[in-house]
């Protein structure tokens, strides 16, 4: 019955659908006042950097919260789990010991793997000229480290590094937000620092900047996740945090 | 009549997205599930590029296909871990 009151639904909304010819009134205001007013080439930058600023705030507290979340939940039955591996005893210490990767896919690794944090920077540093921006790249950051944690399962990742670098460009990003409030129109607004020639790498005031700390938080937040599943999985012994 | 390859091209993708989500919630196998999940938020992807919205497609590509499946497939290595050893305690 649900399923045919979904159906219903949906064929209303199928029905009843007209693509918009125009654009709407918002639209219409960030297309012909963002490139004068920001400065960036990427409308969906401008829009998602300083005008909707803040949601974007709102969007790494939450990854940030829920990164928070899954390594305090792995943790707490890490400990549970050691616990219960010491009464079990260590029969089963064999059965998880890691085969190391072919010579192939540790060579390509190391060749790659440059490249591909490489082209995660390129991204959030590009994201006022060209698609994509900080979370893009942050994401593309964090697929790197997803290869090398595939690829090389012995590979360590400090974990210190991670928690500094992440709080650290955190931290700078609310303080751009707030340089924005003291010298410039509001929180977060990109124009204390110049905006200089239109479709230039440094252009678009403080957005590259914004970009940058967005992307790094986002990558290694989302690094920091994937290593502590990987840790949780692979019953390694408790290394020092 | 003749459709344009463009919105050819989109319907088929649809079709795969449709199928894979299927495949998602039909599948008995975890493991094939997951990769399932995968290859629509795949399919949307090229979608989201169809339709001229790049930046949602590269996070749908990272995210949704890539970093996502992975993390369920650790999570599935996990929880199964969890019941061989418990079957192991009986």
């Amino acid at each position: 019955m649900m399923l045919g009151l979904m159906a219903i639904i949906f064929f209303n909304l199928a029905a009843n659908y007209t693509e918009n010819t125009s654009l709407s009134k918002l639209a219409h205001y960030y297309v012909e006042k963002g490139p004068q007013e920001i400065g960036a080439a990427n409308i969906v930058t401008a829009v998602v950097v300083t005008y909707r600023g803040l949601d974007t705030l709102g969007e790494v507290t939450v990854l940030f919260i829920s990164a928070a979340g899954v390594g305090l939940l792995l943790r707490r039955k890490k400990a549970e789990q050691n616990n219960n591996h010491k009464k079990i005893n260590s029969v089963k210490e064999t059965a998880n010991t890691h085969k190391s990767s072919s010579e192939i896919v540790e060579t390509a690794t190391e060749l790659l793997l440059p490249m591909i944090i490489l082209f995660g920077v390129y991204v959030f540093l590009n994201g006022h000229l060209s698609p994509g921006g900080g979370f893009q790249g942050g994401a593309i950051i964090a697929s790197g480290t997803m290869f090398l944690l595939l690829a090389l399962p012995k590979s360590h990742i400090s974990r210190l590094l991670i928690a500094i670098t992440e709080s650290l460009s955190g931290f700078s990003y609310v303080v751009v937000g707030v340089l924005g409030v003291v010298m410039a129109g509001g929180f977060l607004d990109n124009r204390f620092i110049s905006s200089g020639t239109y479709g230039n790498l440094f252009s678009a005031g403080a957005i590259p900047l914004i970009y940058s700390f967005i992307g790094l938080k986002v990558g290694f937040e989302l690094s920091a996740v994937l290593d502590r599943f990987r840790k949780e999985t692979s019953n390694e012994e408790d290394d020092p945090v | 009549m003749s459709i344009p390859v463009l919105t050819l091209l989109t319907i088929i993708l649809c079709i795969g997205i449709l199928v894979g989500g299927l495949l998602a919630v039909l599948l008995d196998s975890m493991l094939s599930a997951v990769i399932s999940a995968g290859l629509a938020s795949l399919f949307a992807s090229v979608v989201y590029v169809v339709l001229a919205a790049p930046d949602v497609a590269m996070t749908e590509a990272s995210i949704g296909s890539g970093l996502t499946t992975m993390i369920f497939l650790y999570a599935i290595r996990k929880t199964q871990n969890k019941n061989a050893s418990s079957v192991e305690e009986k």
